[in-house]
């Protein structure tokens, strides 16, 4: 299967460009593990230096379960990159040497330092020449953590700018909103922000371990735990690697109820945002109207899965509940009341001036530095990079009715809100054509067991951006690796970036605009 | 007598309701309830009837901030005439301590704020003292016109000279005035577009900033001085604004009440429709309007030359 997807797959100037040197698969394509080439570091660190020179994004990096028989006991990396202009996804292995220690690729490609850091405190495996190696989400207050706690957490300072007149400012990681718990270092001048370091893994509960421990039928919840905000993106995520692993398709009536549901998830949270953005700035109408309408969305998640978040709606093989005639038209009359309503708010909010001197011009990220840090999502989109999984790497029924991508050129908070606000228009529209035309159809699969040895990469477009997921199999049919990424994953830096040479009493603004899960990041 | 127990009493009790009116409006344009009319004075007694925690870090000066900024308030209040144009403590003079009571109540509240030690409250009191710089003259200023008519620094003589400005269409150095006057009142009151009220974001703060550690009675003193001093800078504002009668009279005291009333109206439609100013905008938002009460002041001089 391997094969065909070499066969059919690179375009064709990819064949004078070193075919043999990545494995190329797409999205919800199952490989055999045995397909995936390994390589020494150096030329790891090539391959993926000059895919990424060619469009290539750094999607995840990680540590694969070991191949007793071809690596004599070590471990492999893997690197995932996505190709989101072919639509495409490249795999390439790394066999870890006995020191074990390879070459860091993050002076080359900043958007591989977090992994690394990742890597490093989980497995122990040191990337010689890394710039800042400090943990990720263990730290020296919290030890015991990491996996199994296998590595000591050394006491590593935050980053520090001496001088006259510099002072420090810790926040977190308990705030005095209901927010999520993370540490925000500030190095300022006056009122300004010379150096923002972020650190989190106050939420670490083992995600990716409690996968492989619990049993099956747990796996699912577990999904739908990483971050509670977008249960409906990791879950569907999940759903996606275990029926390519299967070899199933769920139905196409499922598939549909799958982006409606997806769609209602990213309406809710954007609206949302847009609400939380105005009560950041103190403008009242936007916050209060934009607060209502978030639970419109919620409520139509209800109307259908029964539970405001849409927890237990979709499930492997397909979805559980179907959407009856009646409430196709009730759900259908309320889009249309929420639309009104959401876009006369908008358009109010974007229209009133004192908005407009706060959102434009503040916590820019220029285009390059999104490349760079390889963003994703409403945020990378904000900053003119074209990149949505619907549209890239389209999966389920997003390879049938496509969604324009909204961008927006300045990068700034306005840039972000004005995202949002054009990808909500589209999903309502995508919504209620969806909900017009559904027809009937079966809602699930049986599930399959797994296909052994094989490996598989699932992206889905969440609200916040790209969630992969990637899953391999043992010889058994069973789960062997489970990696969760989580777009916050690859945003967070860019929220550090964002706030150089900004006002400091602009940070929570910047950072609502980012809107990042620590949940989803510290799994 | 009289006129001094109910100056008195107008001072002790109306403020909280100021605070109660701002949220009801704010309620109205944001369609939801709101908190009781009343709830200001609910949470006054309720934080009255609490223990305070006081950090280990923090010396009297922590302790002294609440007091002598109430207490500063409360003495600027007795000397500015509410219902009538007699004050309890006037004297010639009586203006310039009026404003530098406002400035005493503020430094020690950035006093007890730094004396925390927390790099929030420094933050706080370190714009607090920043905005104060461009406010001051704006309130300065204002009185200066309010006082050119009568030659004489003092509020009884000024509101006794002070000509019917808006309603006699005398000149427009009174609307400048109080213009200047709505600016300072919100930036004096940490109010949205100065600063917001309601955020819980430390980053963003003035004023709620610098009252983080304060707890218990301490607290209840720094609701109830800030409702107090929204209060005392409305009723310059209403005395600039509508004739009240010389001598104490129910029309005075009720003129007085709708008038305070009515700003605080006002201040819950400018939170309702403009969003909170960037930080480093909020000069240019206070010498705009010091800027203003100058250009009023030149009028008011040439015209009182003329």
């Amino acid at each position: 299967m391997a094969d065909d997807s070499k066969n059919h797959l690179p375009p064709p100037e990819s064949r004078h460009q070193a075919p043999s040197d990545l494995l190329w698969t797409t999205n919800d394509f199952a490989v055999a593990l045995k397909d995936v080439p390994t390589v020494p570091d150096d030329r790891f660190k090539r391959i993926c230096e000059s895919a990424v020179s060619r469009g290539a994004r750094l999607s995840a990096l990680l540590v694969l379960p070991s191949k007793p028989a071809a690596t004599n006991g070590t471990s492999s990396i893997l690197a995932v990159l996505a190709d989101d202009t072919r639509g495409r996804i490249g795999l390439i292995g790394l066999a870890v040497p006995r020191s074990n220690s390879f070459e860091s690729l993050s002076d080359v490609l900043p958007q591989a330092q977090a992994f690394e850091r990742e890597i490093f405190e989980s497995h122990a495996i040191r990337p010689n020449g890394h710039p800042w190696l400090k943990p990720l989400r263990a730290h020296a207050e919290l030890a015991p953590a990491g996996n199994g706690g296998s590595s000591p957490v050394p006491k590593h300072p935050f980053f520090q700018v001496a001088g006259e007149g510099i002072h420090e400012v810790a926040v977190g990681p308990v705030h005095a909103g209901i927010i999520e718990p993370g540490h925000f270092r500030f190095q300022c001048h006056g009122e300004t922000v010379l150096n923002l370091e972020i650190q989190l893994g106050y939420q670490h509960r083992g995600a990716e371990e409690l996968f492989l421990r619990s049993k099956p039928s747990r796996r699912l919840a577990i999904a739908e735990s990483i971050a509670g905000d977008t249960v409906i993106g990791h879950a569907l995520a999940y759903c996606r690697a275990l029926e390519s692993l299967s070899g199933i398709e769920p139905p196409l009536h499922a598939q549909v109820l799958r982006g409606i549901v997806l769609e209602l998830e990213r309406l809710s949270n954007h609206v949302g945002d847009l609400g939380a953005l105005c009560n950041d700035v103190g403008y009242l109408p936007g916050a209060s109207w934009m607060g209502r309408l978030r639970g419109e969305f919620l409520n139509l998640l209800m109307e259908l899965s029964g539970s405001r978040f849409g927890r237990g709606f979709i499930i492997p093989g397909g979805v559980r509940f179907d959407l009856s005639a009646t409430q196709k038209l009730t759900m259908l009359a309320h889009l249309a009341k929420a639309d009104r309503d959401f876009n006369e708010t908008a358009e109010l909010i974007f229209d009133t001036p004192s908005i407009g001197s706060r959102f434009e011009y503040t916590g820019t990220v220029a285009f390059e530095t999104a490349q760079e840090l390889g963003l994703v999502g409403p945020i990378a989109r904000a900053s003119g990079c074209s990149r949505d999984v619907r549209n890239d790497h389209p999966f389920d029924v997003y390879r049938f009715a496509h969604i324009p991508v909204a961008t927006a050129e300045s990068g700034d908070v306005m840039a972000r809100a004005l995202v949002r606000w054009l990808e909500a228009q589209r999903s309502i529209t995508f919504v209620k054509e969806q909900i017009a035309e559904l027809a009937e159809g079966q809602l699930a699969h049986e599930s399959e067991p797994l296909k052994p040895n094989s490996l598989v990469v699932s992206m889905v477009e969440g609200w916040r951006g790209e969630i992969a997921h990637v899953a391999t199999s043992g010889p058994d049919g069973q789960l062997t690796s489970y990696k969760v990424i989580d777009p916050s994953f690859h945003n967070w830096p860019g929220l550090a970036i964002a706030l150089r040479d900004e006002q400091i009493s602009d940070f929570p603004l910047c950072n609502k605009s980012f809107n990042l899960s620590y949940a989803g990041h510290d799994l | 007598m009289l006129e001094i127990v109910i100056h008195i009493a107008l001072l002790i009790l109306f403020p909280p309701l100021l605070l109660g009116l701002i949220n009801k409006t704010k309620s109205w344009f944001a369609g939801r309830t709101g908190p009781p009319l009343l709830q200001a004075y609910f949470d006054i007694a309720k934080l009255l009837r609490k223990g305070a925690v006081y950090s280990r870090t923090t010396t009297w000066v922590f302790r002294a901030g609440p007091i002598v900024s109430l207490g500063s308030v409360l003495s600027a209040g007795l000397i500015l005439p509410l219902a009538s144009n007699v004050a309890p403590l006037g004297f010639t003079g009586d203006v310039i301590l009026f404003a530098y009571l406002l400035g005493l109540s503020r430094f020690f509240t950035m006093a007890a704020a730094l004396d925390t030690g927390s790099a929030f409250e420094g933050m706080g009191a370190s714009r607090e003292a920043a905005f104060a710089v461009p406010a001051e003259p704006a309130l300065f200023l204002s009185l200066a016109i309010v006082c050119i008519p009568a030659k004489a620094a003092s509020f009884q003589a000024a509101w006794d000279a002070l000509p019917w400005a808006l309603w006699g269409g005398a000149h427009p150095a009174y609307l400048a005035a109080a213009i200047a006057l709505f600016a300072v009142m919100l930036a004096e009151n940490s109010r949205i577009p100065v600063d917001d009220p309601n955020t819980h974001l430390e980053l963003t703060m003035i004023h709620e900033v610098m009252v983080l550690d304060h707890s218990g009675p301490d607290f209840a003193f720094i609701l109830y001085g800030s409702a107090m001093k929204l209060f005392i800078i409305a009723a310059l504002l209403v005395h600039v604004l509508l004739p009240i009668p010389e001598h104490l009279s129910w029309t005075g005291v009720i003129l007085l009440c709708l008038g305070e009333a009515a700003l605080a109206v006002l201040i819950g439609v400018v939170e309702s429709v403009v969003a909170r100013l960037r930080l480093t905008r909020v000069p240019q938002f206070l010498i705009g309007a010091s800027v203003l009460a100058g250009i009023g002041l030149a009028i008011a001089l040439y015209r009182g030359a003329a």
